[in-house]
């Protein structure tokens, strides 16, 4: 029961992790329908400038993870004009190559630039509580609370402001939405800011946990298109659902199963259900 | 003269046949012969995508997947059953075209980005399974003394310059096949679910069942590729199955141009033999190809053949205006008015 309980904490916490990066690649999706297969790379660098601002400046913890959003949201906004932009009116597949490339460029980039090696994201939060009985790291409660934090303000962002409403007024009725007045080019480059803002702070909360390397995104990157497929492409309530599916499915099948089977197991279940539904689990019927 | 523009190309091609097949006596090199040796495996591999994504305009991101099995089909047989080549061989395309047939059932049921990341998962399923499963492909360490084929004859494959001529003779009879392909009515259906799936179906094409032979000779070409790599390399490990594979031959595919009889061999020869002769630049490879995809798919969709394409018709109507005074100008207008 004790190791239940703590895997299950652990679920929650890779599941915040899982979510908010899954929000931001199904915004992306949602807004644009542009796969961005970058994704994960974006979410390697913005653990990479939160490591910079904490290791090399002394920054802390909170703050450098805000930095490393903010310097992510001008990366994202660079990416949507220099290569999604000029491709909005091509056929899909050819934003699929074009996110391919991105992600190549970044991907060695970074291996270039920083080496291959594993890196330890130091984090203040090191010591353990304990909750009801149970020992769990700060980090992973720090984990679960900001992703909460950064979730509830997203929504009220996306709900309470004007420029969040009119993300959601293009992701319904594009032409509807130009007709009265929104700009689809500046919202095109803010939902691009804030997708890669929250790769960041995803990727910044579950460094110390894991740890920081060039290839880092990579799994990531299909568990996260694996989550808004199930959820429904462009489904913010499905990528969050998706995320703490996934990461209970995951964190349970490698206590009780094998470790082999849960990291194939968000993939045969992507399978399945895109064969049984070939639009995703939650779709609204494409 | 006028004979020799007319029959320009095949002249080309029968040039380029014949230096190919002087190859391994200028290149005395055994490394240098090899680079040109993988250069066409991965040419074979990237003429099975094309089948796919260029004729038939589907993105499958699971392609790495089924050279792998491919791969893996030689080398498990050879190594651990001492099976003989040729026979595996064979099975290796037979089995990765029967699988890709199989998943295309399910994976032809969704489309558009649901099919590209639905293939990236079965892509990654296999890997993941060829990695675990240590019993059968040796996990992580992989397969070692994948042998060399048996001699057929007279023939005896005992270095690179016989494995050379194999693999030459392989990828003649890949771009055959994609020729007959292209210029079939099986081809044609392709192309027509590539332009528009509605269109395709309200003609009278199966669409469903025209996709699923596409699919199915993409994986099957895909897993001959990965049979000839494993006895040329003789060592198989799980990284060449993984993803990072899949997107390097869409690379090599974009470069040459999606569509195209040359693209492949072009694209794949090029981006292989350039990187692995500019061996100093070997760690900003990916830096440099990313910005150059990104560049291609923006600029020039159809790669180098679509480039050459732009500029012979471009000479065409060049030396038209100057020979029949805008005789070919004339003809080219009502096309462009139409493209409109």
């Amino acid at each position: 029961m004790e190791l239940f309980l703590q895997q299950l904490v652990n679920a929650i916490a890779l599941g915040s992790v899982y979510s908010l990066a899954a929000l931001g690649l199904t915004l992306v999706f949602g807004v644009l329908r542009i796969p961005n297969l970058a994704h994960g790379a974006l979410y390697m660098i913005g653990a990479y400038v939160t490591y910079f601002a904490l290791t090399s400046y002394g920054i802390p913890y909170i703050v450098a993870i805000g930095i490393s959003a903010a310097v992510l949201a001008l990366i994202g906004v660079i990416v949507e004009r220099l290569v999604f932009h000029p491709l909005r009116n091509a056929p899909h597949t050819h934003h699929l190559i074009a996110a391919v490339g991105v992600l190549f460029f970044l991907q060695s980039g970074a291996q270039v630039l920083w080496g291959s090696e594993f890196r330890e994201m130091p984090s203040p939060f090191t010591g353990i509580v304990n909750v009801f009985g149970l020992n769990i790291g700060q980090q992973r409660l720090v984990v679960i609370f900001a992703s909460i934090l950064v979730m509830v303000a997203l929504y009220l962002f996306l709900k309470k402001t004007v420029p969040g409403q009119t993300i959601e007024a293009i992701e319904q009725d594009r032409t509807g939405a130009s007709l009265v007045g929104i700009d689809a080019n500046r919202v095109s480059m803010m939902t691009f800011a804030i997708s890669a803002a929250l790769a960041a702070i995803a990727a910044s909360l579950v460094a110390p946990i894991n740890l920081v390397f060039p290839t880092m995104g990579e799994a990531l990157n299909l568990k996260v298109f694996a989550i808004i497929i199930l959820g429904g492409l462009g489904s913010i309530p499905g990528a969050i659902v998706g995320g703490f599916a996934l990461a209970l499915a995951e964190v349970f099948s490698s206590t009780y199963i094998s470790n082999a089977f849960s990291e194939a197991i968000g993939f045969l279940f992507l399978l399945v259900v895109l064969a049984v539904r070939p639009t995703g689990l939650f779709s609204k019927g494409a | 003269m006028a004979a020799l523009s007319k029959h320009w190309k095949k002249i080309a091609l029968v040039v380029v046949f014949v230096i190919s097949l002087f190859v391994p006596v200028f290149v005395q090199n055994d490394y240098f012969l090899g680079i040109i040796i993988l250069g066409y495996v991965w040419a074979i591999a990237t003429y099975g995508l094309n089948i796919l994504l260029g004729y038939t305009g589907q993105l499958s991101l699971g392609h790495a997947g089924f050279f792998g099995i491919g791969a893996y089909t030689v080398g498990v047989l050879t190594v651990n059953y001492e099976f003989p080549f040729w026979p595996s061989l064979l099975l290796a395309a037979i089995a990765s075209s029967v699988l890709g047939f199989l998943i295309g059932i399910f994976a032809l049921r969704t489309r558009n980005e649901y099919f590209a990341i639905f293939t990236l998962g079965v892509g990654f399923v296999i890997y993941l399974v060829i990695e675990r499963w240590e019993g059968l492909t040796g996990g992580a360490l992989g397969l070692i003394g994948v042998p060399y084929p048996e001699g057929i004859g007279p023939i005896q494959f005992d270095g690179p310059e016989s494995i050379y001529y194999l693999i030459l003779g392989f990828l003649i009879l890949t771009i055959y096949i994609a020729w007959s392909i292209a210029n079939s009515l099986v081809g044609r259906s392709f192309m027509a679910i590539r332009n528009s799936e509605e269109l395709a179906a309200a003609t009278g094409i199966n669409v469903g069942r025209a996709k699923q032979l596409a699919f199915a000779i993409s994986t099957g070409i895909a897993g001959l590729a990965g049979g000839l790599y494993a006895t040329y390399i003789g060592f198989l490990g799980p990284a060449i199955v993984n993803v990072p594979t899949t997107f390097e031959i869409l690379l090599y595919l974009l470069v040459g141009g999606m569509g195209s009889l040359s693209g492949p061999l072009v694209g794949a020869f090029l981006v292989t033999t350039l990187f692995q002769f500019l061996q100093q630049f070997e760690a900003y490879r990916l830096v440099i190809l990313g910005p150059i995809v990104v560049i291609l798919i923006i600029f020039f969709p159809k790669g180098l053949a679509g480039l050459w394409a732009a500029l012979e018709t471009r000479i065409k109507a060049m030396r038209g205006k100057g020979e029949m005074s805008g005789d070919a100008g004339a003809s080219e207008e009502p096309a462009k008015e139409e493209a409109k």
